[in-house]
């Protein structure tokens, strides 16, 4: 190996021109590899012919940790009751933090479920080619397929945990809690879409930069953190003014969990220019995120 | 009608070498700078600018090209429809690097590659098994990860179980397969793939005789139905049987390209020895040195087995390297075949078949082929001697062992027991009545 790194390169030697399209190319290649593909090609084609792919690792990962643990489920219940308890004593009862007149179990709980639908997306749409190597480095399919599973399998955890709150929302209607249904609730499923967007762009991002400086990896569990309290996890948004109020909104996930809390709670800002502004943020997210991850993937393999 | 399924050209591909991971950041900043103020990349030489920037001579700050090595270099070829390319070469030689390029696991540094068809590409056989999975579910995962639709997996499906063997288990988890178990399994999903091209990397490294023998086989029937197979190996006989061209790769460079055997002899001339036994450096030899061997190789025929192991009834080529002094004459040389007791069973010779050698040239060497070996499986050590002008020139003994496995010898699939001695012979009966 030593000799080859030595080995002089004979400098008369010209590379062909790379990612110009030849004129002369016969119509019949089905295809062409090149250093560099186009900078705008998010190859959605690629993507649609491996949707089966998407379903086969999304059913894998579910198969694969039902068959470890049975804890697994039951830990999806858990977590979030957890977090939920903390709050309500540390913020709640102790700090005596506003909650918009929500009971604030339920207050600290749909901020939780809303919030970690989107971390979870963002933490293990991070790790994809990473823990993914073995496979990438020995046969080619659309890389995109894996992280668009783990949006799946996240979107199951959401669906359980979604339940739980659910039920606890049932339990204090019935005890007369002064928490109303409103009609905004028929927003949930673009709420859910524009986290899944945020989650996977910005954990593709992630993801792809990861290849290069390993060390963000441990940061992105950090700066998740960090950008949880720029939410209205803990203060609603009604209830901040000034500065802070504009850190809030300018985090995409803020008018989320506000109009996921005015649907079900009763209690929240909603605003079309905030969640078009989400919705935007999340578009361009996913798009930057797949560029990147297409440049990323020709030659992370050489990295691992 | 064009026939040129795989168009290779100019391809190259450089690694960067070292611990990666550390102090990259600046070394890209550093890069993409060049970049957009148009210069080209600071860390090629000059020269070698690649991916279309301009070849201009630059200034600025350049990084040391031994940070970087050439995995390729400037490796232009074509394959066409059915055949089978060997790919061969030393380690390191780049082969691997080729193929990752050809299913596109890696992108090239510079040059281009145009392909007909859809690729399949056995880097390794099991990708992307999962050990919590059964069987049946990993059948589904790999396959579609190979790039087999539902569809065709599920029709092939009970193909698939029963060229694995693994039939009582396709219900089990793989982590309770033996190693063997699951490398059947993986391989089974690997050949019931339908693409027009196929990349097979040293597969055959993994799994015994039988097994090695079965991929070997499947490639076969695969290129005789008109697809294409790139077949990376270090297992020569399987190359010489099995592929109609070969390439031979030297330091990311193409070395050879043709016909197999010249490929062949190419790869042997470069390692030096047939690859199998170096005599150059034996002590202990008997003889006046005019003549001295250096190699001792096998190369089986076709139907044969792989490296020093051969099946009993394959045809054998023995070959034997050699130095010698200039204007030698009437060299005789023989190869003794003996059993592992030190009986002689038989003693090969170049003057009883009536082919004398005037001359010989100072560094050649004697091959003798024997066909449809009449050995019994087993270990058969081998003893080399040479005679110059009646006078012992070289005389090894023990100077390679040659491994016989189970071959169907008589074409009923029987080999007597092993009681019953080593040698087989060709034989009819007939019963007459009186
Ligand atoms: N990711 C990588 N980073 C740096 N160098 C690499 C990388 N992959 C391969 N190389 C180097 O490129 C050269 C060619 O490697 P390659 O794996 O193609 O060899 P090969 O012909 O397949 O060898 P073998 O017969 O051992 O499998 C080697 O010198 C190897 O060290
Ligand atoms: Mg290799």
């Amino acid at each position: 190996m030593a000799d080859m790194a030595a080995r002089q390169v004979d400098p008369g030697v010209e590379s062909c021109q790379a990612g110009s399209a030849d004129p002369s190319d016969e119509p019949e290649w089905t295809l062409v590899i090149r250093p560099k593909g186009r900078w705008f090609d998010l190859r959605l084609r690629e993507l649609w012919q491996g949707r089966e792919l998407v379903w086969l690792f999304f059913w894998r990962d579910f198969v694969a940790m039902y068959k470890q643990t049975i804890l697994g489920p039951l830990w999806y219940l858990i977590q979030p009751l957890l977090t939920t308890i903390v709050f309500t004593v540390v913020f709640g009862r102790l700090a005596n933090l506003p909650t918009n007149g929500l009971p604030p179990f339920l207050f600290y709980m749909s901020g939780t479920v809303m919030w970690t639908y989107f971390a979870s997306s963002l933490t293990k749409t991070s790790t994809t080619f990473l823990a993914n190597a073995n496979i990438f480095g020995k046969v080619y399919f659309s890389r995109l397929t894996v992280p668009i599973s783990t949006l799946l399998s996240s979107l199951v955890v959401f669906g359980i945990q979604f339940l739980l709150f659910l039920g606890f929302l049932a339990y204090f209607l019935i005890q007369g809690a002064d928490v109303h249904v409103t009609v905004w609730a028929l927003l949930l499923p673009v709420e859910i879409l524009i986290m899944a967007g945020l989650g996977l762009g910005l954990g593709i991002i992630v993801s792809a930069l990861t290849t290069k400086y390993r060390d963000l990896q441990y940061l992105v569990t950090f700066g998740v953190q960090l950008l949880m309290y720029t939410t209205p996890m803990v203060l609603p948004l009604s209830s901040v003014s000034g500065k802070w109020r504009w850190v809030m909104i300018a985090n995409p996930m803020t008018s989320i969990i506000e109009a996921f809390r005015r649907g079900f709670l009763g209690a929240g800002t909603i605003s079309a220019l905030l969640l078009l502004y989400s919705a935007g943020f999340a578009l361009a997210a996913v798009l930057v995120g797949a560029l990147l991850f297409h440049r990323v993937e020709r030659t992370f393999m050489d990295t691992v | 009608m064009n026939d040129t399924v795989i168009q290779v050209a100019d391809l190259s591909k450089r690694y960067r070498l070292g611990v990666i991971g550390t102090g990259t950041l600046s070394h890209d900043l550093n890069r993409w700078w060049a970049k957009v103020r148009g210069r080209p990349d600071p860390t090629l030489k000059v020269g070698q600018a690649a991916g279309g920037s301009s070849p201009s001579p630059v200034g600025g700050d350049r990084v040391p090209t031994s940070d970087y090595m050439w995995a390729l270099k400037d490796v232009s070829f074509d394959v066409r429809r059915g055949q089978i390319l060997g790919i061969i070469g030393r380690n390191g030689a780049g082969k691997s690097t080729l193929l990752k390029i050809l299913s596109r696991v890696t992108a090239p540094s510079s040059g281009e590659v145009r392909v007909r068809g859809r690729i399949a590409s056995l880097l390794e056989v099991g990708t992307g098994f999962h050990p919590e999975l059964t069987g049946r579910e990993n059948i589904l995962l790999n396959g579609a990860i190979l790039g087999m639709r539902k569809a065709e997996i599920a029709r092939k499906f009970d193909e698939i179980v029963a060229f694995s063997d693994v039939e009582t288990y396709i219900d089990t988890p793989v982590k309770r397969y033996s190693s063997g178990m699951y490398v059947r399994l993986a391989f089974a999903v690997a050949a019931h793939l339908e693409p027009e091209i196929l990349l097979v990397d040293e597969v055959l490294a993994v799994g015994d005789m039988a097994f090695q023998r079965r991929c070997l086989g499947k490639m076969g029937a695969v290129a005789k139905e008109g697809r294409t197979v790139l077949f990376v190996s270090h297992n020569m006989a399987a190359v010489e049987s099995l592929c109609s061209r070969g390439l031979l790769l030297e330091g990311g460079r193409p070395l050879a390209m043709g016909r197999t055997t010249d490929v062949l002899d190419a790869y042997f001339a470069l390692v030096g020895t047939g690859g199998v036994q170096d005599l150059a450096l034996r002590e202990d030899r008997q003889g006046n040195g005019k003549l001295r061997f250096t190699s001792l190789g096998f190369r089986a025929g076709h139907n044969a087995g792989t490296g020093d192991v051969v099946q009993c009834g394959a045809d054998l080529e023995l070959v034997v390297g050699y130095r010698a002094a200039p204007n030698l004459k009437n060299v005789s040389m023989s190869i003794g075949v003996n059993a592992l007791s030190g009986q002689v069973l038989f003693v090969l010779g170049n003057e009883m078949t009536g082919t004398a050698w005037e001359t010989a040239p100072q560094a050649g060497c004697m091959s003798c082929q024997v066909r449809r070996l009449p050995l019994a499986p087993g270990q058969y050590p081998i003893n080399l001697y040479c005679e110059v002008n009646g006078v012992l020139a070289d005389w090894v003994q023990g100077a390679g062992s040659l491994t016989v496995e189970a071959g169907d010898f008589f074409g009923t699939g029987k080999l007597p027991p092993a009681s019953h001695g080593g040698l087989l012979v060709d034989q009819q009966w007939g019963l007459h009545g009186a």
